[in-house]
């Protein structure tokens, strides 16, 4: 017993770490004034310069919210959130057409360097386009010429409204309709900005594009909206980075992401999730309510999520494939690390309409602290959908016994040809790996997170190199003060 | 001197182990440590260096002239104490390249020095594999992970001959080796001894003591040492087993 006590000590120190982009920049805001009604929305609308169809969708979804009520299925628990409280809309002010860095607010500026944000040219020869988000506005988009010589369209979801109103209005709910859930419509009735992707036909994007998204303001949620197509013969890898500074009072994220893939296109969509995750006694933090979704509309089309998620106090989110076109693809693939009281509830939906239509998912689920983390996932076969197959994997690691793991697979197969494979595990870190480790001269910090990283490498591999770097780093700074 | 050990006693879980341990290491020497199952042989590689759960009751570890009983294990290694695992285990998705590396740099760190080039590190690692006869096929994989018995054996030499300890406790090292592999696990003994290290070789056969000679011999017995010699014992013990220690000392 004694050994265990000690152990469990020093996973409570190895957790116990601090949140290193909790800074709050004094940027000037302009900002809506707090609470939501159709007043908020019709100021958002107006602020944007919104066609009057948009401003309608907006309406028609703020009606249907609220009519909803808040899900109450997941695995989660929080006090309820008073959503008069909020600020919907809040923009970094000065905001003009900015032609160069040099004219960008030296404080916001101050802020990506402190992200590590590559906004710079020299990082962005590196070969990473960038499109960052700060509280509601999408504030500069980087690389923009190169990329619209390849037909490719790569900006925030505002300028598309305005260049691209057809695109926009096209695919915008086509995948994620403001019906679909309580923060779906939400979304739908208050967004402010967002990135917005385009594709064309037979290109392949040389770059990877990336958006970072941050909340800076008090009181102010951020309800992003990103929309990717990707066209026949399509293919883009996306990034998505996000923080927050550290606040006392939660702060509600609700962001929607639908994506659109063609014939024999593809998209891989990388998350790095890193909202801050609330203090050690599980004050303040994100609540994360995301809903993330792909069409694979094309035959052989092909969509991957691979996501990382370190922060956020709540993280409600299923990143999901609907795979109508035969021998189409979709697969997830996930690490969600929880420590000290954040809860998750993650997974994906793999929803097989096409023939021959395959998935995969690989869930890495790590618990520290009081914490609590949950896969949920849904595979379903339709009818017609002969000959489709899904495998899922769904690991947890628990470091400490006062931290839960839980799975909660579901699996609806209307047809016979089907082969669905599940398997889950569940594993403790053991002191025997720590203590070799140890025992090679490794430190107890360093060893948690040398074998943590490892236990989830299948899924860190699928990153593009230089996130999947920044993900290790993540992964063992957000287990800091965890185990022993 | 550079390992006293001085009336150790050790509990795990409330249950006294060790006894009343004595034992004093000179560099340069090789000490075999021999005797029954259970008698406490990994309880003491253990607490030498420094493992959770293994109390200390009573008595001193004294290393390089220094009470060690509080030192964290990493600090142990770090200050070249090395344990060669009687059962490594596996640590899946770690390569032993990256594995090997964080050890080493963690080591420089701790002396004060930069972090190895990647380029030179390498070059070490292709130097030791060769003295220890493993293949890059090992090291590309994850620590231990899939490795057959003898195979996880040569990979704790491996790792000792990429650290160089000052101090190496070999905890059956040679149990599950064909007379090949042992014959490569002594070589990188062989290799690696001078006059600056020392050696504490558990083992149950007197055969690899015929590859790695050591100049004493302890029968260890309830929990403390109950004789020592030569290499003679050694070969003593071969020929009539412990019922004469058993006769002698009583029943565990
Ligand atoms: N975690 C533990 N809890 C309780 N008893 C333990 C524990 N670990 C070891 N022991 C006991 O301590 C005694 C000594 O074990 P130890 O492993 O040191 O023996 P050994 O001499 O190395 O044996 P062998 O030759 O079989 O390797 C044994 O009786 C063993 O059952
Ligand atoms: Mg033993």
């Amino acid at each position: 017993m004694e050994d265990k006590l000690s152990q469990n000590k020093v996973l409570e120190e190895v957790t116990g770490s601090d949140y290193k982009y909790g800074f709050v920049s004094d940027i000037e805001n302009d900002a809506a004034p707090v609470g939501l009604n159709e007043d908020t929305i019709r100021l958002i609308s107006a602020k944007k310069e919104e066609p009057e169809w948009l401003l309608e969708f907006r309406l028609k979804a703020y009606r249907h919210w609220l009519k909803l009520e808040e899900p109450d299925w997941a695995l989660i628990h929080h006090p309820p959130i008073n959503y008069q409280d909020i600020i919907y809309y809040s923009a970094p002010k000065k905001k003009k057409e900015l032609a160069s860095l040099d004219e960008v607010d030296p404080e916001l500026l101050d802020t990506f360097n402190k992200l590590g944000i590559p906004l710079e040219e020299q990082k962005v020869l590196a070969g990473v386009a960038v499109d960052a988000v700060i509280d509601s506005v999408s504030v500069k988009t980087t690389f923009k010429d190169t990329l619209s010589k390849h037909g490719i369209i790569f900006s925030s979801f505002s300028d598309a409204v305005k260049d691209h109103p057809n695109l926009v209005k096209k695919y915008l709910a086509s995948v994620v309709p403001y019906t679909d859930n309580y923060f779906a419509a939400l979304n739908s009735a208050v967004f402010s900005d967002g990135s917005f992707v385009y594709i064309p036909k037979g290109v392949r994007c040389p770059i990877e594009l990336s958006t970072y998204f941050r909340i800076n303001a008090a009181n102010t949620g951020q309800f992003e909206r990103t929309l990717i197509v990707a066209d026949d013969d399509a293919y883009v890898s996306y990034l998505e980075g996000c923080t927050a500074p550290m606040r006392d009072e939660n702060q509600l994220h609700a962001a929607i992401v639908e994506i659109v893939v063609m014939n024999n296109a593809e998209v891989k969509y990388s998350t790095v999730q890193n909202w801050y995750p609330g203090d050690k006694e599980g004050r303040g933090g994100i609540y994360n309510f995301v809903t993330k979704r792909a069409a694979c509309k094309g035959v052989n089309s092909k969509v991957s999520w691979t996501q990382v998620e370190t922060g956020s106090a709540i993280t409600w989110k299923y990143p999901s494939c609907v795979l109508m076109g035969d021998n189409s693809v979709g697969e997830f693939y996930s690490v969600a690390v929880t420590n000290n009281h954040q809860q998750a509830d993650t997974g994906t939906k793999m929803i097989h309409l096409g023939k021959n239509t395959k998935s995969t998912i690989i869930s890495k689920g790590i618990s520290a602290g009081k914490s609590n983390n949950s896969y949920r996932g849904l595979v379903r076969v339709s009818k017609k959908a002969d000959g489709a197959r899904n495998y899922s994997q769904c690991d947890s690691l628990l470091l400490g016994d006062k931290c839960g793991a839980h799975t909660f697979p579901y699996i609806q197969t209307a047809n016979d040809s089907a082969i669905v494979e599940h398997e889950a595990t569940t594993s403790k870190i053991s002191d025997e790996q720590l203590f070799y480790c140890q025992q090679r001269g490794i430190e107890t910090e360093k060893a948690i997170g040398l074998i943590v990283n490892g236990y989830a490498k299948e899924v860190l591999n699928k990153l593009p190199m230089e996130f999947a770097v920044e993900a290790q780093k993540l992964l063992a700074i957000t287990l800091e003060g965890s185990v022993g | 001197m550079l390992l006293n050990i001085k009336n150790l006693h050790v509990a795990i879980n409330g249950k006294e182990i060790l006894k009343g341990f004595n034992l004093q290491v000179n560099k340069g020497e090789i000490h075999a440590i021999m005797g029954p199952n259970g008698t406490g042989k990994s309880t003491l590689a253990a607490a030498i260096t420094g493992r959770e759960g293994y109390e200390i009751t009573e008595g001193e570890i004294i290393y390089k002239g220094q009470v060690i009983n509080d030192w964290t294990p990493d600090k142990r290694a770090n200050e070249g104490v090395f344990l060669s695992f009687q059962y490594p285990v596996e640590i899946p998705g770690v390569s032993m390249t990256n594995f090997m590396r964080t050890a080493l740099n963690a080591k420089r760190q701790y002396q004060g020095l930069p972090q190895m080039k990647a380029g030179e590190f390498l070059k070490l690692m292709e130097q030791k594999k060769k003295l220890v006869e493993i293949t890059a096929k090992l090291t590309n994989r994850s620590v231990n992970e899939g490795f057959s018995g003898g195979e996880k054996k040569k990979n704790e030499i491996f790792q000792m001959a990429m650290l160089e300890p000052t101090l190496a406790i070999l905890d059956e090292t040679d149990s599950g080796l064909d007379i090949d592999a042992l014959k490569v696990v002594a070589k990188g003994v062989n290799e690696l001894k001078s006059d600056e290290n020392a050696f504490v070789v558990i083992t149950h056969y007197q055969r690899l003591l015929d590859y790695i000679v050591p100049d004493f011999v302890h029968v260890m017995y309830g929990g403390r040492i109950v004789k020592s010699g030569g290499k003679g014992l050694a070969l003593e013990l071969e020929e009539q087993g412990y019922e004469w220690v058993k006769e002698q000392f009583g029943e565990e």
